[in-house]
């Protein structure tokens, strides 16, 4: 599958996560060429929804102005479309309510004419996720899934198990945010259990902000998301203004090295 | 009746939240298992709400309020006489007794006009837990008087400052801070919305109405209600007095949902009637949302009602027919408000306003052996200052 390609041995992958029209499309196309020129192995990008219970305040607010810009699911699809050729792989992230309201066969559809490599819709838990696995499965599109701390070990392994391109392990409880450290220690005893029962790869994601908690994960992960702390870097700013600011600030975090 | 392994009424109910969150609500489930079939744990729910809440209320007739144009006999179920003014207690109390058993160090809750962050702060007072209560910002400007009450009984009240800053964002922040401290908090939800097994949970905490009214009924009349009628904005108090009266199937239940402005305008919260289904907090039901599934700002002149959501149990009922879904404007609400306080000295809350606006329009249509009952799910207290605000002389 596309998104499993991403991974190589021996070092960690850098999957950075921006909110699609946030604060508008230019800025959005800009930090994308960007995130491309820069390393990113494959890049998350957000639909806007205004209720989003997996986001921590940054990137709920980055929604927030998305929406108010008038961002919509077939807008980001088209920008999709748009860019698709000259970036990595793409992995569109989600509610599921606009999934729903869209209707499963034809998101499938319409993301795989777009050219998306995975969907991730962090709202639909293992026992929700077979119809929107299946339909996307039909287009080749990965539907990774995530796996929190506070998920015990047999349902982990069964999540491993149904997750497509890669396994999401959630770092520290919470949102998604800047902010609070993962826990390392933990963090490598979850990566060392779903080692034991999964060979696909595992990227690390919600907290990622600064360059030791990157390096605290080189070697143990395979791939590290990076979402929050990339909005901060650019809020405020527009265009290559905001590109500029994502590149120093990748360039800061170094993954790639 | 029971939700299905997955949490579903019919289509209705599931569970769509985040990973980190889905052992917390296994946990719960089997707290609840656990815990429902243990009589002690039933025998100290009565007993609290015995003492402290001071169950059973009353039905009392409202033959005045209903009189002009009624042969029926109009009865309410006086859970404005409950501690603390509403139906929502009963639910706090379970759900802080479930908290203890569990060893949870902490409750959180959600509150739009404040009255189940005010049940929340009671129960966590009564049985010594800290309380952290979430809020939008527009809401703690608009209810200062049940912040202030919620701090008076040693909750933290949080504003909320995302979104519209109503009770769909503080819903969602409380879900958000339920994620980063899910091993020591119990999230207290107050209606029968949210992720399995919460709807279910709620409703079994608020079947009791229904369950004494019932009996209420048969002892004083040797009959049942023809007709029980409810306000339904997540539809806790409707789903808790439908709980008595859904194997009797010649007695008609009646959801009122609040129209707002109008059902056919922007401005109304009446989910089941103008909404579609979706999916919001965690379970799939009626949403009011646009065509693209963005969740839509709703409007009600009552606090409680003002939610773009509502219970799945009640979607399932509306699809199976078993009950019947209406709505009621502001104004209709309103006058009914004004109605019910003059004629039976009674304030309603503005929420079972809508409850006592459509019975009173039944009423009219049913005969004399008809006998309807109404849920007063609140009392009005905590809306005098807003309906005083309106500046609209005293009809």
């Amino acid at each position: 599958m596309a998104l499993e390609s991403i991974f190589k041995p021996g070092r960690l992958a850098f999957i950075p996560y921006l909110m699609a029209g946030d604060p508008d499309l230019e800025t959005t196309r800009a930090i994308l060429a960007t995130l491309a020129r820069h390393g990113a192995d494959a890049i998350e990008l957000g639909i806007p929804y205004g209720d989003p219970l997996a986001d921590g305040p940054a990137i709920a607010a980055a929604g927030a102005r998305a929406l108010a810009n008038g961002i919509t699911l077939q807008k980001v699809l088209a920008l999709v479309s748009e860019m698709r050729a000259s970036l990595p792989p793409l992995i569109l992230f989600t509610y599921y309510n606009l999934v729903y309201q869209f209707g499963l066969q034809q998101f499938a559809r319409a993301a795989a004419g777009a050219g998306a490599a995975g969907v991730i819709v962090p709202d639909v838990s293992l026992e929700e996720i077979e119809p929107l696995r299946l339909a996307l499965g039909a287009h080749t599109i990965d539907v990774p899934l995530l796996v929190a701390p506070s998920t015990p070990p047999d349902r982990a392994a069964r999540i491993a198990g149904q997750s497509g391109g890669f396994v999401y392990v959630v770092s520290r409880l919470g949102v998604t945010g800047a902010g609070t450290a993962p826990d390392t220690k933990l963090l490598r005893a979850q990566i060392a259990a779903l080692r034991a029962a999964t060979k696909k790869p595992l990227a690390v994601g919600f907290g990622m902000s600064t360059r030791a908690q990157v390096d605290a994960v080189r070697g143990v992960a395979d791939g590290v998301i990076v979402g929050s702390a990339l909005i901060d870097a650019y809020t405020g700013a527009r265009g290559e203004d905001a590109a500029r600011r994502v590149s120093a600030f990748v360039d800061a975090l170094a993954v790639s090295d | 009746m029971q939700p299905d392994a997955l949490g579903y009424f019919g289509e209705f109910g599931g569970r769509f939240v985040p990973e980190v969150l889905v052992a917390a609500l296994s946990e719960l489930e089997r707290e609840i298992e656990s815990a429902f079939a243990d009589p002690a744990f039933w025998r100290e729910y009565e007993s609290v709400l015995a003492e402290f809440v001071g169950r059973p209320s009353p039905v009392y007739e409202a033959q005045r309020y209903a009189a002009a144009e009624s042969e029926a006999t109009f009865v309410v179920k006086r859970e404005d006489l409950n501690h603390t003014g509403a139906h929502k207690i009963n639910n706090t109390v379970g759900q802080a007794l479930l908290a203890r058993r569990m060893g949870k160090k902490r409750l959180i809750a959600e509150t739009g006009a404040g009255q189940h962050g005010v049940a929340t702060a009671t129960v966590g007072a009564k049985f010594g837990i800290p309380v952290d209560i979430y809020m939008g910002a527009v809401d703690v400007e608009r209810q200062a008087l049940n912040v202030y009450i919620m701090q008076l009984l040693g909750a933290t009240v949080h504003p909320v400052s995302g979104g519209t800053k109503t009770l769909k964002d503080a819903t969602s922040e409380a879900f958000r801070e339920w994620a980063a401290r899910v091993h020591d908090t119990f999230y207290v939800i107050g209606s029968v919305v949210g992720a399995h097994p919460y709807p279910y949970m709620v409703r079994e905490f608020q079947k009791i109405i229904g369950v004494e009214a019932r009996q209420q009924c048969l002892e004083r009349y040797g009959r049942l209600p023809s007709d029980v009628v409810a306000c339904v904005g997540g539809g806790s108090n409707a789903a808790g007095i439908f709980a008595g009266f859904l194997n009797d199937p010649h007695v008609r239940l009646w959801g009122v949902e609040s129209a707002g402005e109008g059902i056919q305008t922007a401005r109304t919260a009446a989910s089941l009637n103008a909404g579609t289904v979706g999916v919001l907090h965690g379970s799939r039901s009626y949403v009011l949302q646009t065509a693209e599934g963005q969740v839509k700002e709703t409007h009600s002149i009552s606090a409680g009602l003002d939610y773009p959501g509502v219970g799945p149990e009640h979607a399932f009922l509306k699809e199976s027919g078993r009950a019947t879904y209406v709505s009621v404007t502001d104004d209709e609400a309103l006058h009914a408000f004004y109605e019910f306080a003059k004629t039976e000295g009674i304030i309603p809350a503005l929420e079972s306003a809508h409850a006592l606006a459509y019975a009173r329009t039944l009423a009219a249509k049913r005969g004399r052996e008809d006998l309807i009952l109404v849920n007063l799910s609140g009392r009005g207290d905590k809306d005098i200052a807003q309906i005083r605000g309106l500046a609209r002389p005293v009809p």
